[in-house]
């Protein structure tokens, strides 16, 4: 056995292939890319008992290696291509005892690619409960594969599969499942002659996916096209012929080697809980509460280790403050890097928060039955029940719920989803609503138990959905398709959700979150203190000379005039110039040119805001006497009339820019990938900009 | 009789599929010729429907039952 074994996971989706995953790996995992294509590559590692070290690639769950989803591409490419980075030297399949049947699909036709394979037989304990016997020996025989029963859900069985993997040699003895070469005789043996190919079923699946693989050359793609007009395939009808042979073994199969004695326990429990679920008045009105309660807890949870984590920060720049030496470079890092960095931290607790709820929602089932209930409905606005998933995502982060619109079929359902998602009110935008409402919305409670700020909170996030709903029915009318789409979609029994996958997504996202937007915020937090830390020409010189008069010293006290000096370097700043060159543009809107500022930074990212008047208002006055970004923006007085600039009006006016502008570039590059058209994130861009700025010219002239 | 046209409750076999191109993908999913379907659910707005097959619960649009025959 060598030192290093590659090994894939493969099975369908809501096998309980990510549990098993994480049982094996823990939280030794990377996410990385698939090269040249944007899927999630899931690696993990872990070591057998002899001491070979795993590396394990966990691969997007897919009924059949057919792709139904760009996603699903990837499975057969990987497993296919010897020369693909992943391919594994074993294949692990994961099949969900209870629907051994339709699990069985994939493992014929993954079996007959030739590649080593191991059977994890998942969710044994459940099929137990649903009074269903399977004789493990039996089916490992039958299939000559190694069978291990596996109940992830409850760690049983994880061991057992490392012996598995341990004792698996290099050379493939499973039976073969159909017999292939009937289904398209000539060709397979002329592609297989072509590309050089041993395995007559990699020809098959070559025949049917050739446009879309891309380690086949074009000399390639156009020989196969040829060969398959001389041969008069017909992909359809050979799929067809090859599904209902394979399930002719599988029948035989689970004939010899299943007794079911009842209907499973299981899935009567869940019709049952369906019953109220998908309720026509039961349904929507729990589908709301529960979007009621995740917002409530999200507010009430996070306060105070919130509030924990911004007294550290305090402290650190208070101690900063007092034993550094006093400098530009200690300027720099107290009141540039640690303020920006205070700015990303403190977020930390919502966005796991969050994540937690998404994740327990599509663990528990509960997502593809909102999917469902929902199709009909989306279907008129021209989405399609698939588009709830992205846009519920988008209440974490539109990145990967543009990435997850992949599974949606239909061109057009996809397109809209994925234009309308930004707008639905993502993790990013919840620090800023919180500072905001935090500071013009009373901490009240209504009836007793509504809490003012969550109220005002959670409108802010129907309104997001309510703008995704009708900018997507907008939509319909003008884009144009002909494809037809449709709709086929696994309704998983209900399930305990799995906390231990529930704190590996909250880990894997606040990593995500720190590394990949916190480097973002904390170089545009330095960026920005060098900004508002120096002014064109020599106008900071001219300022420190006019406060150097005789007559003013003797008006005001020294530190009076310290904050006077600083408060005008800002103004003088490249930072204050440049918030003021747009300050006519956003006057209507009720902003003055620190929220400009805050405007132009947080283009690359919106939680830069937060950092952005974290800095600007730390820098602005008395430097020495720390306060947290709060109090200081509900000081925040407007230099020329003296009033707050933080009123009901500019912070609502404020959080409708937030809420409907497109200020992130990730989002940006991530549209731009999946649609490989320039034409869509500039679209994007355009309309989200308009609707921004008349939404919060609107709401400032109502309000003020 | 079609797919879409048993009520809530109802059983029926799979005979044939009337559209080649949702036969392929219904098949993957274990809708096969011989199986018995039943009406699990209809959506609250009507539209899709849920019915179990091959051990298990699927929806589907209205349109796409449409295509499976029923014995």
């Amino acid at each position: 056995m060598k030192d290093k074994l590659r090994i894939a996971l493969v099975g369908n989706p809501n096998t309980g292939k990510s549990t098993i995953f994480n049982a094996l790996t823990g939280l030794n995992q990377k996410v990385g890319n698939f090269p040249g294509v944007t899927v999630d590559k899931k690696i993990g590692f872990s070591k057998l008992a002899d001491g070979t070290s795993l590396e394990i690639v966990d691969l997007p769950g897919t009924y059949s290696l057919y792709p139904k989803s760009a996603d699903e591409t990837i499975v057969f490419e990987v497993l296919s291509d010897r020369n693909n980075t992943s391919h594994p030297d074993l294949v692990l399949i994961v099949a969900d005892a209870t629907n051994l049947k339709r699990n069985l699909l994939l493992y014929t036709q993954i079996a007959d690619l030739g590649l080593p394979v191991i059977i994890a037989l998942n969710m044994m304990d459940l099929a137990a409960k649903g009074n269903m016997e399977i004789d493990i020996d039996g089916l490992a025989k039958r299939l000559n594969v190694p069978v291990v029963p596996i109940a992830a859900r409850k760690s049983q069985g994880i061991e057992e599969l490392k012996k598995a993997i341990q004792y698996q040699t290099h050379a493939s003895f499973q039976n073969p499942t159909i017999d292939v070469e009937v289904i398209a005789p000539g060709l397979i043996r002329a592609i297989s002659d072509e590309l050089n190919l041993s395995n007559p079923y990699v020809a098959l699946q070559i025949a049917h996916q050739y446009k879309n693989i891309r380690y086949l050359t074009k000399p390639q793609i156009s020989k196969i096209e040829g060969l398959e007009k001389q041969y008069h395939f017909h992909s359809q009808k050979s799929q067809a012929a090859e599904t209902i042979a394979r399930y002719n073994f599988i029948n035989d199969i689970l004939l010899d080697t299943v007794k079911y004695n009842s209907v499973a326990l299981e899935e009567n429990i869940s019709n049952k809980i369906d019953h109220y679920l998908t309720h026509k008045i039961w349904g929507f009105v729990i589908f709301i509460l529960i979007l009621f309660a995740i917002f409530q807890s999200i507010f009430a949870w996070s306060e105070y280790p919130m509030y924990l984590i911004e007294t550290v920060f305090v402290w650190f720049a208070e101690m900063g403050h007092r034993f550094l030496p006093e400098g530009a470079l200690t300027n720099l890092l107290i009141d540039g890097v640690l303020a920006g960095l205070s700015g990303v931290m403190v977020f930390i607790p919502q966005i796991a928060l969050l994540f937690a709820f998404i994740s327990v929602l599509e663990d528990t089932g509960y997502m593809s039955r909102v999917t469902f209930m929902m199709d009909r409905l989306m279907r008129k606005v021209g989405l399609n029940g698939k588009s709830v998933v992205p846009l519920i995502g988008g209440l974490a982060c539109a990145v990967p719920s543009i990435m997850s619109t992949r599974t949606i079929e239909n061109w057009k359902d996809r397109i809209i989803t994925i234009m309308v998602t930004p707008l639905v009110s993502c993790s990013a935008r919840l620090p800023i609503y919180t500072l905001l409402i935090s500071l013009v919305v009373p901490k009240k409670y209504v009836l007793g138990f509504i809490n003012l700020q969550g109220l005002a909170l959670m409108s802010l996030y129907v309104m997001s959905i309510m703008a995704a709903i009708l900018v997507a029915w907008v939509m319909k009318g003008i884009i144009r398709s002909k494809i037809k789409g449709y709709f086929i979609m696994e309704l998983p029994v209900y399930r305990m959700p799995r906390w231990n996958n529930v704190g590996i997504t909250m880990f894997e996202s606040v990593k995500t979150f720190v590394t990949q937007a916190g480097k973002v915020i904390i170089a545009v937090s330095i960026v920005l203190w060098v900004l508002a830390s120096y002014g064109p020409s020599n106008k900071f010189e001219k300022i420190e000379q006019k406060y150097d008069a005789p007559g003013l010293k003797s008006q005001y006290s020294k530190s009076e005039i310290d904050r006077l000096i600083a408060s005008e370097k800002l103004e003088n700043s490249y930072a204050g110039v440049l918030g003021k060159s747009i300050e006519p543009a956003i006057k209507p809107l009720g902003f003055d040119w620190k929220i400009g500022i805050a405007l132009i930074t947080s283009f690359a990212a919106r939680e830069v805001f937060v950092g952005t008047m974290a800095t600007l208002y730390s820098v602005d006055g008395d430097a020495t006497k720390m306060e947290s970004v709060r109090e200081k923006m509900a000081g925040a007085k407007n230099s020329s009339t003296g009033l707050p600039i933080f009123t009901v009006a500019s912070a609502f006016s404020l959080m409708m820019f937030y809420a409907f502008a497109m200020q992130c570039m990730s989002t940006m590059a991530v549209v731009y990938r999946e649609t490989k058209n320039i034409k869509w994130p500039l679209i994007q861009f355009t309309y989200m900009l308009v609707l921004a700025y008349t939404a919060s010219f609107i709401v400032y002239q109502l309000l003020k | 009789m079609k797919l879409s046209q048993l009520k809530k409750g109802a059983k029926g076999i799979i005979k044939e599929f009337t559209d080649l191109e949702m036969s392929v993908k219904l098949m993957e999913m274990g809708c096969l010729p011989g199986e018995t379907i039943r009406v699990e659910r209809i959506a609250p707005f009507g539209d899709p429907i849920a019915i179990s097959v091959s051990g298990y619960q699927l929806s589907l649009r209205k349109r796409e039952a449409s295509t499976i025959e029923l014995i």
